[in-house]
């Protein structure tokens, strides 16, 4: 069964990183990913999207058609990116205090990731991270596991600690 | 096989050169290209080689020359606006035959446009950007893994023709990290330089053909003599002014590629035993175009796809076939048309040949070409 999932924000917050993680754990458990993205010319603002789809049939087109999942860590990749969503079966996540305006849409969860990121793990710098903790607990795509293997590999090591708490603290959001 | 690796189209782009064996990489990094730049900086003081990041694109594609000539496989990787800075230095690379491997990771031009959208706009940049008459060799993946293999050839047949070739990627595959498995390296074929046969005793003289037309010039500092120049020479490497020196000169840059050129074509056939249209598509358009295409089949539209990885030289000969057989011809492009004028030079006729420009930053959806398709038939199943 393919997922599509759609993380957005801005250049900086880190949906690209959390996107190939969550690709990675995907891939870990034998699916076939494809991860791509698309943003603006800056290296930080901007307007960020990374996209990840799973499959266990070798994937062809790599940008999604229509997402299961997206997740928007401002208001303005909330109110671009949550459009194509599937109105009967998809899922917006949303960052509760950077997204105040909510798009009308049946199925929306608000999780304060940023806060969470900054208060309980002690930098804004993880809010990716807790982000990511989110997502494998609402898509069930990946277990927990594997989203763990995947960020001891993919984050710096000193950082190893501070992203599973991270990870965890998002997991245990929802 | 080696394990299997969430790898992105760049990683693998620069893990193949590598694999074939450069070990030198000169140039200025450039989106969406830059990934392959960091890769080489990481991966090649650890293997004895050198990375080396210039003032330009032009300086790094002179430094790459330079490296080549002293005996080191080389690339230089870089997006339009840095593949035209390079363009005056390629057609040196064509006619002092010097073997080098230009990435061009396609972005929307013209000049700095759109830098992190896709784009196929460089197919004829890269074919005619350099003036004078040369042949050129450019090679376009569609997936991450045929992006590892297509670096290894590129190399390769730089160093077996002695010849610039690109390999002309896009920011769709480029950009795009999928689940790969790359080969062993005992599994990979790597052509190796190409020195001279014979001593200077024996009359060795630098640029004298071998039975495959390409010479074997000495790399510097090898015992050898030998003058470099983008003058046209003789055997010796000094220039001539000789009218029959210059046309067999020609001739024969030409003609050590077209005597391979059906070794060095390569392309897929989708669907193809039964079809009655054709859509011909390339690089990381193709991937939507099969999508699409399938979609067309399973509404019973006769459909097939001709994926050409080889871009130049281009693939007369499967053009030709399939425009015999089909009704019409189908070309997608992220471009405002540019390898659909050569299906329709090589179809001559023999069916109509449209084209489905996009040009506005976004890749197609399969739904566009399949409405593409659907155009092409007339509703006709």
């Amino acid at each position: 069964m393919m997922k599509q999932l759609r993380l957005s924000g801005s250049g900086g917050q880190g949906v690209i990183t959390a996107a190939i993680i969550f690709a990675e754990a995907a891939m870990r458990e034998g699916r076939q990913v494809v991860q791509s993205q698309s943003y603006g010319p800056e290296a930080r603002g901007g307007a960020s999207k990374a996209e990840v789809i799973i499959d266990d049939a070798p994937i062809y087109h790599p940008k999604i058609i229509v997402p299961d999942i997206v997740l928007s860590l401002t208001q303005k990749a909330a109110d671009n990116y949550y459009g194509d969503l599937d109105r009967n079966k998809g899922i917006l996540i949303v960052d509760e205090d950077l997204v105040p305006d909510i798009p009308d849409f049946p199925r929306v969860i608000k999780v304060p990731v940023t806060r969470i990121a900054s208060e309980q793990v002690g930098k804004m710098l993880f809010t990716n991270i807790v982000a990511l903790g989110v997502l494998v607990k609402i898509s069930k795509i990946v277990s927990i596991d594997s989203a763990r293997a995947s960020v001891q590999k993919r984050v710096p090591p000193h950082t190893v600690e501070q992203n599973m708490k991270a990870l965890e603290l998002g997991y245990n959001a929802v | 096989m080696t394990e299997m690796k969430l790898m992105q189209g760049n990683e693998a782009c620069a893990a193949g050169a590598i694999a074939a064996g450069v070990r030198f990489f000169g140039g200025y990094p450039i989106t969406p290209s830059t990934e392959i730049a960091e890769t080489m900086a990481k991966k090649l003081p650890a293997l004895g080689g050198c990375f080396i990041q210039m003032e330009d694109e032009i300086s790094g594609m002179g430094v790459v020359l330079g490296a080549s000539l002293a005996g080191r496989k080389v690339l230089t990787a870089t997006s339009g606006p840095g593949f035209s800075l390079k363009q005056e230095l390629i057609g040196y690379a064509a006619c002092a035959e010097i073997p080098v491997v230009i990435v061009d990771v396609q972005r929307v031009g013209p000049s700095t446009g759109q830098p992190t959208s896709p784009s196929q706009g460089d197919v004829m940049q890269v074919r005619w950007g350099t003036h004078g008459d040369h042949p050129m060799i450019a090679l376009s993946p569609w997936t991450v893994r045929e992006t590892f293999d297509a670096a290894v050839m590129a190399v390769n047949y730089a160093e077996r023709f002695r010849t610039p070739v690109i390999l002309l990627m896009d920011e769709i595959v480029g950009h795009l990290r999928e689940n790969v498995q790359l080969p062993n390296a005992s599994d990979i074929t790597v052509y190796p330089r190409r020195r001279p046969t014979k001593s200077r005793a024996a009359g060795y003289q630098p640029y004298e053909p071998e039975q495959d037309m390409v010479p074997n010039p000495a790399d510097f500092g090898t015992g050898y003599r030998i003058h470099v120049t983008g003058l046209i020479h003789d055997y010796t490497g000094f220039p001539s002014g000789s009218p029959v020196v210059t046309e067999k000169f020609i001739d024969r840059l030409h003609r050590k590629i077209a005597i391979a050129q059906d070794e060095i074509t390569h392309y897929d056939e989708f669907f193809m035993e039964d079809a009655e249209y054709a859509v011909v598509s390339y690089g990381g358009v193709a991937r939507t175009a099969y999508e699409a295409v399938r979609k067309a089949r399973a509404k019973g539209l006769k459909v097939g796809m001709i994926r050409l990885m080889t871009i130049w030289p281009f693939a007369n000969k499967i053009i030709e076939q399939t425009a015999e057989k089909v009704r019409a011809i189908l070309v997608p492009e992220l471009n405002y048309g540019q390898l659909k004028y050569e299906v329709e030079r090589a179809a001559a006729g023999r069916c109509p040949v449209s084209l489905l420009a996009k040009y506005n930053t976004l890749l197609f959806t399969p739904d566009e070409i399949v409405d593409g398709i659907e155009n092409l038939t007339g509703g006709r199943i």
